[in-house]
């Protein structure tokens, strides 16, 4: 059994919140006190049914305005695999928490209202899920019992879809039409279209291979801590903490530690207190090197046969999360994994349009929600591999120095 | 000799939960001045520690562990607290309500399960002022309430410990921004995507050692609007309440105002798990009375400045 994370791009008209709500009930994932708490709220708005999308709005203001505003993360098992959902909203004014949402996914699934087919918002959560670099990609066409469960309608929303997806490169697309409300197609194959030939929505879920995500041949180590117990008999102890976010390391390799470039080889790997011969991603382990070089929380640990960039300037698609506009001349911090460095906004190239995935004219300032073409200069050299090879080691955040408040986020391009 | 490490047999959802709670954890180490590690007596807690020996081990922990005691524990989760401490030879600082209520003249609840969690925030407050602290990691899981699912891995809290859940900071792939100011803190949650069925799993999985009160015993309790709540010197008995001995166990381990049992034969951790998969009542909704005040109450909490 392992993990898998999705998030649900849509809006409460899609029926996101609905699909969510189905997923967990049919799952049994929704306990009676919960459904108890919900039916209360459900009277209290005056609507006749159970409102399932009330499971997932967890502030007051979002149960009082009847939206979401801000990421929720729910959890749902069964046998086969732990679920892990980002809810995140669907408007563009929320771009950010999408973002957010769709950093971690493995998976997204694309609600299509399917009267409406693909519209602006289909298009958006698209590049936005292809911007992040997910894996993979589950259109669910929406309120099937709306259009008759008609097999023609949901033929040209695929076929509309697929030339979306080919502009920007998604890969792994699954389609499936569906109704959240009366739970077609969503854990159980519904009856109602007999034409469809996969799989119900869990059923995709449960079984679309997430093991191959992770990258097992860049080796990449960012040291987090260094574990120096200083005791008498552990005086000469020094072993580097961290989580090994791509690859594998194995005793004896040859690494060098960026930024130095100092070599070494490793001597040692402990995992969960035990000696191992090899340790590979996503484990927390501790490594010991055989030579006595710097090293310290902020370097990365790589086999010196295979080494990420390392370049004191940058190119990246820069997600705007600050309320106060970004400007060229802007200096932020930049953190990649641990390491943390003083950065400079050197240029903006263009603009994203996110519904259309035009470039247009860079603006003078960025602003909330805008995603941008930048150059960033940095203080000191970053160790890092392109986005879309090794997402990993291609993300990293802009903070405000004066604030602390996180405002951006980079895919380096 | 070497242990084999084989990653193809590596990598279930526990295995990915634990290295990801240790990468957390270890965050906490690399990024802070002066952490610490909020420790109840619950097994959430204890799972904590387990996984903090994991991740700085064979150091000692870069932080205390800091127990807020109510003065309403149970007796067996006390003692299991300073049986741990010793086992593991780390340092613990225990901060009473009690001292905070006479010092500060504060007002106690009243009624028949007058609770001291509202007042606990205040000597979490002062505890970490005392301390200067800048971290303070906690066993919350987003599992257990709307309002926690809500909520950051790295939460950062003003200096009355208030968390506003409007301005919270993104918080993209594994990175995390424990950047505060003078007086800030933040309340750090490793386990935040566990569920309570995962504790359990994980538990039996590591043969973690619980307080007794887990696992089925006979007790003395009254029954109060269909929840059992054990007697005792801290709640309030009236003449009506229906008092029996059952056989019972704790789902949660927190006041004895205000946490409830359950009533089970589960003696082992494989019937606890059993009896959690069967079950149709969230954890909190079936233990925790103070949950119940408003659909809103935890949120308001948080917003106070509580865990």
């Amino acid at each position: 059994m392992d993990i898998l994370r999705f998030i649900t791009a849509g809006s409460v008209d899609d029926g996101k919140s609905t699909l969510i709500g189905r997923l967990l009930y049919d799952s049994k994932s929704i306990m009676i006190d919960q459904l108890a708490a919900i039916e209360k709220q459900s009277k209290n708005k005056d609507e006749g049914e159970i409102d399932l999308a009330l499971l997932t709005d967890g502030l007051r203001a979002e149960r009082e305005q009847g939206i979401t505003i801000d990421v929720a993360y729910k959890y749902f098992s069964t046998p086969k695999r732990k679920f892990i959902i980002a809810d995140a909203p669907g408007h563009i004014q929320y771009t950010r928490n999408m973002v957010t949402g769709a950093s971690n996914a493995d998976l997204a699934i694309i609600l299509v209202d399917a009267r409406n087919g693909v519209v602006e918002q289909t298009r958006r959560h698209s590049i936005i899920a292809s911007l992040l670099n997910i894996p993979h990609v589950v259109v669910a066409i929406n309120k099937m019992d709306l259009v008759n469960n008609s097999q023609d309608v949901y033929n040209n929303i695929v076929i509309d879809y697929a030339n979306v997806a080919a502009k920007l490169g998604l890969k792994d697309i699954t389609y499936i039409p569906i109704s959240a409300i009366n739970g077609d197609n969503i854990v159980e194959k519904s009856d109602s279209f007999p034409w469809y030939e996969g799989a119900s929505l869990l059923h995709i879920l449960e079984n679309v291979v997430v093991a191959d995500d992770i990258n097992l041949t860049d080796a990449r180590f960012p040291v987090q801590y260094v574990i120096r117990p200083q005791t008498d008999d552990l005086h000469d102890y020094r072993g580097y903490a961290g989580k090994i976010i791509s690859g594998i390391y194995k005793k004896g390799d040859q690494v060098t530690v960026l930024p130095s470039g100092l070599s070494s080889t490793v001597s040692l790997i402990e995992f969960a207190g035990n000696e191992v011969e090899e340790a590979f991603a996503p484990q927390s382990v501790v490594l010991h090197l055989a030579d006595d070089i710097d090293t310290s929380r902020g370097d990365v640990i790589v086999h010196s046969d295979n080494q990420p960039a390392l370049e004191n300037e940058v190119e990246a698609l820069l997600c705007w999360m600050g309320n106060k506009p970004l400007a060229v001349g802007n200096k932020y911090l930049l953190q990649i994994n641990s390491r943390v460095v003083k950065a400079v906004i050197k240029d903006i190239a263009y603009k994203l349009n996110v519904n259309s995935l035009e470039q247009e004219p860079a603006p003078a300032q960025a602003s909330l929600n805008d995603i941008v073409r930048v150059t960033i200069k940095t203080a000191a050299p970053i160790p890092f591999d392109h986005y879309k090879k090794l997402r990993v080691n291609g993300g990293a955040i802009l903070i405000d120095e004066t604030s602390n408040v996180t405002v951006g986020a980079c895919m380096i391009a | 000799m070497a242990f084999e490490n084989n990653h193809t047999a590596w990598g279930d959802y526990l295995d990915q939960l634990e290295s990801e709670s240790i990468h957390i954890m270890r965050e906490v180490a690399g990024q802070f001045e002066r952490p610490a590690l909020l420790f109840s007596g619950g097994k959430d807690s204890i799972v904590m520690v387990h996984l903090a020996l994991k991740a700085f081990r064979p150091g000692k922990l870069p932080f205390p562990l800091v127990h807020i005691d109510t003065g309403h524990n149970f007796q067996e989760a006390l003692d299991f607290r300073d049986e741990l401490v010793e086992a593991i030879g780390e340092k613990l600082i225990v901060r009473k309500v009690a001292d905070t209520i006479n010092k500060k003249g504060l007002t106690e609840q009243k009624g028949k399960f007058a609770s001291r969690n509202a007042l606990q925030t205040f000597t979490l407050l002062d505890c970490i002022e005392e301390f200067q602290f800048d971290a303070c990691i906690g066993g919350a899981r987003r599992d257990e309430e709307k309002a926690r699912a809500k909520e950051r891995i790295f939460s950062v809290r003003d200096e009355f410990g208030q968390w506003d859940p409007k301005l919270q900071r993104p918080e993209l792939w594994n990175t995390y921004n424990g950047r505060i100011s003078k007086g800030e803190n933040v309340r750090v949650f490793p386990i935040s995507n566990w569920t309570e069925l995962d504790v359990w799993n994980y538990i039996r999985r590591h043969h973690i050692k619980l307080p007794s009160i887990y696992f089925a015993h006979e007790r003395e309790v009254l029954e109060f609007e269909g929840q059992l709540v054990a007697t005792s010197e801290f709640i309030r008995v009236d003449e009506t309440d229906v008092i029996s001995k059952k056989k019972v166990r704790y789902r949660t381990v927190g006041d004895m105002t205000c946490t409830a049992a359950v009533e089970s034969d589960a003696a082992n951790i494989d019937d606890i798990i059993k009896e959690i998969i069967a079950t149709k009542t969230s954890e909190r909704g079936e233990t925790r009375i103070d949950d119940r005040v408003s659909e809103a109450a935890m949120e308001d909490r948080k917003k106070g400045g509580y865990f």
